[in-house]
């Protein structure tokens, strides 16, 4: 098991240099610092000089990988290549392009993306769970097709239209809930309650067909008729059986997102005015911010490839067929 | 007038080319088209082909596109003393900047009936007060006219319901005209397919005893003509949908957004299917270092997240653009690259799905018998790849990209509101939202705008859904749920 462990902990090693160098192609080759400077300073008439002044104050200026005016270990050191990527692996984000402090951004900003994004996660997958059971439960009966007619529906309208909707109901109309902002503590909840429905609202007509799906092919199944034929309730069959052998392909794609979660949802922070990750991204990208974007989406590949171990390990403890070699 | 080629028509019209070839090719193999059969005989999968059917027609009406020539008393002619005039002016012909499509020939020239600023549905007054001069040196302050809508009216407030009335009783009458119209042609087709008379087919159709679900096609269709042709009959004369900050018809952008949504959806497809299927059945064929080497690639794009990798991606793109203006010689031409590169970049970052399942099914593949007797026979991996791999695994690609497409056309939303979406110029159903939102919040409430882009959106992204769940259940070897499990794509 430890060994299996390192090993993927290893194998993350080169994926995470994949892409970084991906990255790295994306934001230094394709597109030069030059463009990157024109493109903050404004097309057109631009000096040369605002250029090397606007490279220069965010350490854009250096060569990409080989500094020849260098001495020694700066030669490498020295470049772009080692500032703004291989210190990434480290951990550290260095400067945005408007000058602060990308580490310090993500520490303070972490707490309210969590704050939104676990309630979501946590609430959405339970009720689609229970409402999932329920369907199976049901099944073929006329409020299983009702419901399944439903999250169809559900699952056809863009999670925009949730949000504007429910700021415009329950913000506009009714006055409930604040329409965004946000304070941190206990007064937080006020402001999240709205987000965290509409997140919940959004997902789950996709997650309930899924799982119901799951949950109808568990219930074809010989273990499931041997139970029957025991003389097991089908409740029993049902929370007994059916719920802890569905959960294995259920686990493979929720454990997966949970270190995303730190990220933040990306539309409905900026929606709500929640100061998360995930409108410090949309701000970067609207401000074009290219520091910001690199390093948010080294951290995405980052929390994703943690993810996947994850899964391997959950895999380990609900199904014991499993064996990690 | 000059024909306009964007170069989305002409990747549109490659793939609509692609698309009948292979149905073409379908239509000879009894397997596919028996899954196709039992595709078209589900009553809620051809209702929703009705209305795809009218986002396809809209997208391809949309994607002719020309330029008008200038009449020639614009255009100043250099030293017309020396030649004579009438060779002058056909030897030089200006064309006018703005692209415009058949579409907007069919629903009415836009520029003619855009208004100052907001106007409600049906309205005949500007939304807001304007001062206005009223002649003697007076100002005031009041609703003014407007331009387009209900302008035939002498007295809208008394004539308008009458009038709105009349034209939608016409509207109704020619529709149900078509839906007969249409009946009598399906009935005419089954008729003479199973050689029986018309009357019994007609029968048949009415019963829904067709082998095809024609009876739901045909209401479906029913009640989009009765819905959409009033509309387009109003249309001439009012502004149905109203008009948005600027004075656009909303009725006539709600049709123009058709091919935006079409094209996210189905031109990624021209990226994914090469890659995903070239080196999803090559590693799963071949194996050793190009296994690991196509896993490596796919493991490092897709663990990168979609929203944030597209959106680098078109940050930079962006960058390109603006700073080679040359390349492009008209707003739309610009605009247009902008699209389709978002398609190319959404399509190089999501083959990696359809690659991961070409991938097992080709491991699969390989094992089996007739693979097995391919290679001893001597058949080189090229051609075993080719002719026993491929049409085998081919419904994975079917399923994904159906099951694909609702999902683009939502994720264009989102990015439009990100702001990596497709060119501010564009119409989409995304930056109709994006505009909309802050509408709502106006007093009095801008509604017209954000339900407009609802119900079209909806319409389409159901449709699309109902329609893709019919394919896979037809499909799918497995049966039901299986593929579902494996082709779902995470939440970005």
């Amino acid at each position: 098991m430890i060994a299996y462990l390192l090993r993927r902990l290893l194998w993350a090693i080169p994926i995470l240099l994949g892409v970084n160098l991906l990255l790295f192609a994306l934001f230094f080759i394709v597109n030069t610092p030059e463009d990157m400077a024109r493109a903050h300073l404004g097309v057109k008439r631009v000096s040369a000089e605002s250029i090397a002044r606007w490279k220069s104050e965010r350490g854009y200026d250096k060569p990409l990988f080989i500094n020849t005016a260098a001495q020694g270990s700066k030669r490498l050191t020295d470049t772009i290549f080692f500032d703004k990527s291989v210190r990434m692996f480290a951990l550290d984000f260095g400067q945005s392009d408007e000058g602060r402090n990308i580490n310090h951004e993500l520490g303070t900003r972490m707490w309210p993306s969590l704050a939104l994004a676990v309630p979501s996660f946590l609430l959405g997958l339970a009720i689609a769970i229970s409402v999932a059971l329920l369907l199976a439960l049901a099944r073929y009966t006329a409020f299983d097709a009702l419901t399944t007619v439903a999250c169809v529906v559900m699952m056809s309208i863009s999670g925009l239209f949730y949000i504007i909707a429910g700021q415009f109901i329950f913000s506009k109309l009714l006055a409930w809930v604040p329409i965004s902002g946000y304070q941190p503590g206990l007064d937080a909840v006020r402001f999240l309650i709205l987000p965290v429905v509409i997140g919940v609202m959004a997902g789950i007509g996709s997650s309930v067909r899924w799982y119901r799906a799951i949950f109808l092919e568990e219930m074809g199944k010989d273990y499931v008729r041997t139970a029957r034929a025991k003389g097991l309730s089908e409740l029993r069959v049902l929370f007994g059986h059916v719920l802890k052998n569905g959960m294995i392909p259920i686990l493979t794609g929720v454990v997966v997102v949970i270190p995303t979660l730190f990220l933040g949802s990306l539309i409905s922070e900026s929606f709500f005015g929640i100061p998360g990750l995930g409108s410090f991204t949309i701000d970067a990208i609207q401000s074009q911010d290219f520091a910001i974007v690199r390093a948010m989406v080294f951290i995405g590949a980052l929390l994703y490839i943690v993810g996947l171990i994850l899964t391997d390990i959950s895999y380990t403890l609900v199904d014991p067929r499993v064996r990690l070699q | 007038m000059m024909p306009v080629l964007l170069i989305s028509d002409v990747l549109l019209f490659v793939l609509i080319a692609l698309t009948v070839t292979g149905l073409v090719f379908a239509a000879r193999r009894e397997p596919i088209r028996r899954a196709w059969r039992n595709v078209l005989s589900d009553p809620i999968a051809m209702a929703a082909l009705a209305v795809l059917m009218v986002f396809v027609t809209g997208a391809i009406l949309d994607s002719l596109h020309f330029r008008r020539a200038l009449p020639p008393a614009a255009v100043v002619a250099p030293a017309a003393t020396t030649a004579p005039a009438s060779t002058m002016t056909s030897a030089k012909t200006y064309y006018s900047v703005e692209v415009e499509s058949l579409l907007d020939v069919a629903l009415g020239d836009p520029r003619a009936r855009r208004e100052k600023s907001y106007s409600a549905p049906f309205a005949h007054t500007l939304f807001e007060r304007q001062s206005v001069d009223l002649g003697d040196g007076r100002r005031a302050r009041q609703y003014p006219r407007l331009k387009y809508g209900a302008a035939q009216l002498k007295d809208p407030e008394h004539d308008k319901a009458s009038d709105i009335a009349s034209r939608a009783a016409w509207g109704v009458t020619a529709a149900l005209g078509c839906v007969c119209v249409m009946g009598l042609l399906i009935g005419g087709g089954i008729a003479r397919r199973h050689r029986i008379p018309l009357r019994v087919a007609l029968h048949r159709l009415c019963e829904g005893e067709t082998v095809l679900a024609w009876r739901a096609f045909l209401a479906s269709s029913t009640i989009l003509l009765v819905v959409l042709v009033p509309l387009l009959f109003l249309s001439m004369h009012y502004h149905v949908f109203g008009t948005d900050r600027v004075g656009n018809d909303l009725f006539h952008y709600a049709f123009k957004a058709m091919r935006t949504a079409l094209l996210i959806g189905t031109l990624t497809s021209l990226v994914t299917l090469p890659l995903g299927i070239g080196f999803g059945i090559a590693a799963g064929y071949i194996g050793g270092w190009v296994d690991d080497a196509v896993q490596y690639i796919y493991t490092v794009i897709s663990s990168i997240p979609y929203v944030l990798l597209i959106a680098a991606s078109v940050l930079l793109m962006q960058v390109v653009i603006q700073s080679h203006d040359a390349w492009f010689d008209t707003a739309a031409a610009r605009a247009d690259a902008r699209l389709v590169s978002l398609c190319l970049i959404i399509g190089a970052i999501s083959w990696t799905s359809l690659c991961r399942l070409m991938r097992a099914e080709a491991l699969k593949l390989r094992e089996l018998d007739y693979v097995q007797a391919a290679r001893a026979f001597g058949v080189t991996p090229l051609s075993i790849m080719r002719r026993h791999i491929l049409p085998n695994a081919f419904h994975i690609v079917l399923i994904t990209l159906v099951l694909d497409f609702s999902g683009l056309v939502l994720a264009e939303a989102v990015l439009s509101y990100v702001g990596v979406g497709v060119d501010a110029a564009t119409i989409s159903y995304g930056s109709m939202i994006n505009s909309a939102r802050a509408e709502l919040a106006r007093d009095p409430m801008v509604w017209w705008q954000i339900a407009t882009a609802f119900v079209f959106m909806v319409s389409l992204v159901l449709a699309a859904n109902l329609f893709a769940d019919a394919v896979r259940e037809a499909f799918d070897p497995r049966g039901q749920g299986a593929t579902r499990r494996r082709l779902r794509r995470r939440p970005a």
